[in-house]
């Protein structure tokens, strides 16, 4: 199994800004004018947009997404998360978006720190239940709203949030033992008690 | 207040007819279902976190177990999303056989689906016969890479292989077979009485809603919503290919069969052009030795045969396995519908349902 090569954990993703000689898609640029201040960065990264904004812009932001003429994203492809534990909001919340109208595709990104609640989207787009749910199971991350708040594809009964970066890939408290004659050790010891 | 007239079951995820370890609890009224519980989770292996320790070559081989009827698209979906994030271009050669492969397990997918749909509602037959044209394209497969099932068929930069002498032959000649037993298929479910009866009018949900709640691929072209990521946002070599995207009427499940029916077809089609306009050349590109994409993140969307199949990955630019990898896994968007869908109808519409939707619980649990 190759090791991660990795020497310090990355203090959060690039979010590199657009090229200047690139100017934003129209719908931005309307986003921007339409609710001033709720962007806080645009990015730009190998032909996709990112649009940065805080937590309580979202549902406001989500719903002009949705319903203005140019921009019409009426398809939530995607709700997920990303951990990056060295930063004191250490979670992104990554909304993809989609027009099946206008066929161009947009991304949000929230931040939001370990149990801090993410206001609910499924009252723009009810595609996200699931995809919050799971996001909450996995992450820990409360979506305020939700109409079902529960773990989806672990156990109901499960402690932690497995794919946050401190929760092992071997689980909990496992005994992770590789070599068969270890194993066999453990038990033989287990069976003298 | 408990109502006498009401009964919770359980159609647990041991069952013959829920396509894998799909656990619905359904609260009945006699025969008739008022609500619908899905329960998943029981075939979670925890891929997104275990691809966060392998390498970006090695994650070929975990996404065939994903969806594990359409390998191929899988394997798809993720190497062209790194080359996106890389920025890697892949030859024209490649682009044609990842389309050909794509297509053969379209067909695939569609065949196994065709199968376990009809014999879910009745039909045993079709069942057989559906299989036997997936055993023709799985023989392809086993001959063009090795494997039936799960096919590690490409490679992040284009493909391992090149296609065997005489491949194509006989890739033409099944072409020619399917489009034969397509009708046969016809023959036996599209007019037949007893299937009309079972799915006209089963599941109907129109397309603004259909939208919404996150449907994709033929679930969400039965209800007459043209939306394929092979037109909309052309990948692999799909701009060079003249074919139809199937829309369905009314959103029910007999529309939805019509579409996934009428997507074999499609699927011959573009095969018979990329092998007659298959192009000479490598068919790998220039790839570093070491796979390191700079840092950065994308999400990139192919039409799996189950709808839209998104990859979301972050690379760190420093490590060699990813940072975040993240599938967007159609099955588990298009189940989250069942409860909406069902409501109202029978126990065995429920059944006809889950085969409707099209789900493969590799890829609802990951």
């Amino acid at each position: 199994m190759p090791e991660p090569t990795r020497i310090a954990p990355p203090a959060g993703p690039t979010d590199p800004p657009p090229p200047a000689e690139l100017p934003p898609p129209v719908f931005l640029t309307a986003l921007q004018r339409g609710l001033p201040g709720t962007i806080e960065k645009l990015s730009y990264w190998v032909g996709d947009w990112t649009a940065i904004l805080p937590a309580a812009r979202l549902i406001e932001v989500a719903t002009h997404l949705r319903d203005a003429p140019g921009a019409l994203f009426n398809f939530c492809s995607d709700v997920t998360a990303s951990d990056w534990p060295p930063r004191a909001k250490r979670f992104d919340v990554i909304y993809c978006l989609y027009s099946t109208t206008l066929r161009h595709r947009v991304r949000l990104k929230v931040q939001a720190g370990d149990g801090e609640a993410v206001p609910t989207v499924t009252g723009v787009w009810p595609s996200a239940n699931w995809l919050e749910r799971e996001v909450f199971d996995l992450f820990g991350i409360p979506f305020e709203g939700h109409p079902d708040l529960r773990r989806i594809l672990m156990p109901d009964d499960w402690q932690g949030h497995p794919q946050r970066k401190d929760y092992p890939l071997e689980g909990p408290g496992e005994l992770l033992i590789e070599d068969p004659v270890d194993w066999l050790r453990v038990r033989h010891a287990r069976e003298i008690e | 207040m408990f109502d006498t007239n009401e009964l919770v079951i359980n159609m647990g995820p041991q069952h013959p007819s829920t396509h894998g370890v799909l656990r619905v609890v359904l609260r009945l009224d006699g025969e008739r279902v008022i609500e619908a519980k899905v329960v998943i989770g029981y075939l979670h292996r925890g891929i997104e976190k275990l691809c966060e320790h392998r390498d970006w070559g090695q994650i070929v081989l975990i996404t065939d177990r994903m969806d594990y009827v359409a390998a191929a698209s899988n394997n798809l979906g993720y190497c062209e999303t790194v080359e996106k994030l890389m920025s890697l271009e892949v030859p024209p050669r490649a682009q044609y056989i990842r389309t050909i492969l794509a297509e053969l397990q379209r067909i695939a997918s569609h065949c196994l689906w065709l199968g376990t749909h009809a014999m879910d509602i009745g039909a045993m037959t079709v069942f057989l016969y559906a299989f036997r044209e997936r055993e023709l394209i799985l023989d392809l497969f086993e001959e063009y890479c090795g494997a039936r099932l799960t096919y590690n068929a490409m490679r992040i930069g284009g493909l391992p292989l090149d296609i065997p002498p005489r491949w194509d032959a006989k890739v033409r000649a099944f072409c020619d077979i399917l489009d034969t037993k397509v009708d046969e298929y016809e023959e036996l479910l599209t007019h037949n009485r007893i299937w009309l009866e079972r799915t006209r009018g089963v599941g109907v949900i129109g397309a603004a809603e259909a939208i919404a709640i996150g449907l994709s691929g033929p679930a969400l072209r039965g209800s007459a919503v043209p939306r394929d990521i092979r037109k909309d946002e052309p990948y692999a070599a799909y701009a060079d290919f003249a074919f139809d995207v199937p829309i369905g009427d009314a959103g029910d499940t007999y529309d939805r069969y019509l579409v996934r029916i009428e997507e074999f077809r499609q699927s011959t089609r573009i095969i018979r052009q990329a092998l007659d306009g298959l192009p000479e050349g490598p068919i790998l590109g220039k790839v570093p030795r070491l796979i390191k994409p700079p840092a950065g993140e994308t999400y990139h969307a192919i039409e799996s045969p189950k709808g839209e199949l998104g990859y979301f990955i972050v690379s760190d630019g420093k490590s060699n396995v990813p940072y975040r990898f993240r599938v967007r896994p159609p099955s588990f968007c298009n189940l989250q519908a069942l409860p909406r869908l069902v409501k109202g109808h029978l126990v065995a519409d429920v059944v006809a349902l889950i085969g409707s939707i099209d789900i493969v619980l590799g890829e609802v649990d990951r």
